[in-house]
């Protein structure tokens, strides 16, 4: 269905992302910090990219800045996981350029429905 | 869809702890004065990936424990919070309490509630009740209308943040029945416009059962990029509320995460309580990729080996020389890969000591200022690789030795002043490679061991004789006897004398060995030595009768040539060999084994002195063979325990060998002529 980047520090919270987004048809690559999404995003086009704020090396908000500069990143989804804790982070995620939230914890279903939401 | 999110528990805690520890040793690193604000900014990391962790497969409690630590921890990384002693002896505290819940939660145990909220209670009096505000927005009341007028008037660059409103009316009309009328009036003319830039704007008629909220969780993503207005048509209570970019963010707070989630939540957390059990009972170690990798590669060279002896199998009708120089070095070729592959295997289990090292750095901090010392741990050769079933018996006594350390090592800070040393005291641990061994060094330059003391000691306990002298190293070595402690006072921190000689015993039964160095107001080291791996073992192959035996080369003292008058046989049955000033008893391998004897003389026969535990007993053979390292195979597992071996081994020829327990073997030996069977008493006369 889609390709999707699927940003994460946390091992368990990346599996669960990408195991359930692959069970919904999608093929998911995986990233461990920001710079290595990066990196991955230059490589290869992904239609979403899910992404963790708070990562060692590159945080999420810089990979989004990063990727609104690539020609091939303008339009795509860029989705930040947070936490309901952070409200600043959102806005500054949206001043970076993330096209919406997935506020944590979630549960798979919640993880699907707003995917669905950016790929229409 | 249904997904079975507990498949991620076992990460989840294993990723936690590995957090947790790592949040430890910052911690420490910050205690000890430190700035450096990537500290803080791992330390909040590894709460907040904890907390995002535990609410989303279901860990309640933790997760709303670890909000707290993650709140002070935000407000210290952004320098809200000045870094204070109390608050990071409490953070420490808290992530002992954090470990346990998460412990009990992979145990599927239930968590003493009032010990996580007393904590809890502890972090929020430090916050200043600052976090008596929930987090999740008030703004739940589900006012339902049954229509709505929706004017939404994008800024140019919505579509820039990768929102697209096709998508936006999609899920709106999902909601109940809509109309949309465009309003296409900013649209400039074909030469000035710009596709990437929105020119639209829409007011839409939404009817349906329907809620405010329902409508802001769809604009909730492009709050600040339009300007939007969603009224209620048909009622008038709620006044138009104009959402534009200086709008609080109230609204954006509320998470896709309703009420209706909760209790699903709390319901996926009874189900998984059930299998939390199984997934702990299976342990997993990390395996980096390189190790991995390398693996491969060996197993590829293995192939390319294999086709190559194949192609002798199928393809050669009869053999020349040169084919037999082919085959030569295809065989040669197929050892080094094995040995390659075997050794790279070996290394999966191993892991660096820094996983034993890393829980001393708190366990120093803590005992120092229990014990009023000042102490600076220095940890160097962390990365050394160990096996991992070795690692974890050696942490105990480790712990041990570093205790010792502490507490009767380092000098309390005024005594040191009045020995011209530094106040500080520094307890030093440091690991390297030496063979196939690991060396463990524990050091300390604390007051060294008491040597008149232990003597004294000694002496009273009547482990050295009156008119007997000691030198330094004999003096030093008391220590290890049992039940032997020079400690004036039992303090909770270091034992009361069950130490020593459990640490080397603990450390015999690995196949290692430990030594002590010490001088008088110099401080003391402990070295201890360990075979990387209990699963090989160097050994030396003997044969009796038509049996091969294996004794561990760490065990064996020396092999010598029996002479007979050295040899005296007490109450007419037990052999004793005069070895120097000692006397060693003989154990005749086929007697305990049941074997037809080859040879009965001890004439000239060999004899290997082995010792165990400081006591020796010499193993009569027949001959001694070669020796080579062993794959050691459980006879538990295989056969069943037999007294006086500890294993057996499968030689190059396919023959079983059999691998003596000297322990063991001495115990036997000790046992005397009653145990041992009256038809081979008669053979041996």
């Amino acid at each position: 269905m889609a390709t999707i980047l699927a940003v994460d520090d946390s091992n368990s919270m990346r599996q669960m992302v990408s195991f359930t987004l692959k069970q919904a048809g999608h093929e998911v690559t995986e990233a461990a910090d920001g710079a290595q999404a990066l990196e991955l995003a230059k490589k290869a086009k992904f239609s979403l990219v899910i992404s963790d704020v708070n990562m060692p090396k590159m945080d999420g908000i810089t990979l989004i800045k990063q990727l609104r500069t690539l020609p091939a990143y303008k339009f795509t989804p860029l989705l930040m996981l947070t936490t309901e804790s952070s409200a600043d982070k959102k806005q500054e995620g949206k001043s970076a350029g993330a096209t919406g939230w997935i506020v944590k914890p979630f549960n798979p279903d919640q993880l699907l429905a707003t995917v669905k939401r950016v790929l229409g | 869809m249904s997904i079975d999110i507990s498949q991620f528990h076992q990460v989840f805690f294993e990723e936690s702890f590995e957090g947790l520890d790592l949040m430890e040793s910052a911690l420490l690193g910050l205690s000890q004065g430190s700035d450096d604000p990537e500290l803080i900014h791992l330390i909040f990391r590894a709460a907040h990936s904890i907390k995002g962790g535990s609410g989303t497969f279901g860990f309640t409690a933790i997760a709303s424990f670890t909000h707290v630590m993650e709140t002070l921890l935000d407000e210290m990384r952004e320098g809200e919070r000045s870094v204070s002693k109390p608050a990071l002896t409490l953070l420490l505290q808290s992530g002992d309490v954090l470990r346990d819940m998460l412990e009990a939660a992979r145990d599927g145990r239930e968590f003493d509630p009032d010990r996580a909220a007393t904590m809890q209670a502890q972090l929020e009096g430090l916050l200043d009740g600052e976090v008596g505000r929930s987090p999740v927005s008030s703004q739940t009341e589900a006012d339902s209308r049954s229509a709505w007028r929706i004017q939404f008037r994008p800024y140019p660059d919505l579509l820039k943040t990768g929102n697209d409103p096709v998508r936006m009316f999609r899920e709106l009309a999902a909601l109940g029945e809509m109309t949309v009328e465009v309003d296409t009036s900013a649209v400039p003319r074909a030469e000035v416009y710009d596709a990437e830039t929105c020119y639209l704007a829409w007011t839409i008629t939404l009817s349906g059962d329907i809620s405010r909220e329902q409508i802001d969780e769809i604009f909730e993503w492009v709050d600040g990029d339009c300007d939007l207005v969603v009224e209620a048509l048909g009622a008038r209570q709620e006044s138009p509320l104009p959402q534009s970019a200086d709008t609080p963010k109230a609204p954006a707070a509320a998470p896709l995460a309703g009420g209706s989630d909760e209790d699903r939540r709390s319901g996926d957390d009874r189900r998984k309580t059930d299998r939390r059990t199984t997934a702990a009972a299976d342990t997993s170690i990390r395996v980096s990729i390189n190790k991995i990798d390398e693996i491969i590669n060996m197993v590829g060279e293995l192939v390319i080996t294999q086709s190559m002896l194949g192609q002798f199998g199928t393809e050669v009708e009869e053999f020349d020389s040169g084919m037999i120089e082919k085959l030569r070095d295809g065989l040669s070729q197929l050892e080094r890969n094995t040995r390659d592959l075997q050794e790279s295997v070996m290394r999966i289990r191993m892991l660096p000591i820094s996983f034993s090292f890393n829980r001393f750095p708190r366990l120093v901090h803590d005992l120092s200022a229990k014990l009023g010392k000042k102490i600076d741990l220095k940890i160097s050769g962390e990365s050394t690789e160990l096996d991992k079933t070795v690692m974890e018996k050696i942490g105990d006594p480790l712990v041990h030795l570093v205790r010792n350390s502490l507490d009767h090592g380092i000098e309390m800070p005024d005594e040191r002043a009045a020995k011209g040393k530094p106040e500080t005291g520094v307890v030093h641990l440091n690991a390297y490679h030496q063979g196939g061994h690991i060396i463990i060094e524990i050091s300390d330059d604390g007051g060294g061991l008491p040597t008149d003391k232990i003597l004294s000691k000694a002496r009273q306990r009547g482990l050295v004789g009156e008119g007997e002298t000691l030198s330094h190293e004999e003096t030093l070595q008391l220590i290890f006897e049992p039940g032997f402690s020079t400690a004036e006072t039992v303090s909770d921190v270091s034992g009361r004398g069950v130490g020593m000689d459990v640490v080397r015993r603990n450390i015999k039964d690995l196949g290692g060995s430990i030594e002590v160095r010490s001088e008088r107001d110099q401080g003391s080291k402990f070295t201890i030595r360990l075979p990387l791996t209990l699963a090989i073992l160097d050994g030396q192959l003997l044969k009796v009768s038509d049996e091969i035996f294996i004794i561990p080369l760490v065990s064996i003292v020396e092999s010598l040539q029996i002479d007979v008058n050295k040899v005296n046989a007490i109450a007419g049955s037990v052999e004793m060999y005069r070895l120097r000033d000692d006397y060693v008893p003989i154990v005749r391998l086929y007697e305990l084994f049941d074997l037809q004897p080859s040879n009965t003389s001890l004439q000239d026969a060999l004899l290997v002195i082995v010792e165990h535990d400081g006591r020796k007993v010499g193993i009569l053979v027949d001959e001694l063979l070669g020796q080579q390292q062993v794959v050691i195979k459980s006879l538990e597992t295989n056969f069943r325990r037999v007294a006086g071996l500890s294993g057996a081994t499968i030689l190059g020829d396919g023959m079983v060998a059999l691998i003596l327990d000297v322990g063991g073997l001495i115990s036997m030996s000790n046992r005397g002529p009653a145990s041992q069977p009256p038809r081979n008493r008669e053979r041996a006369a």
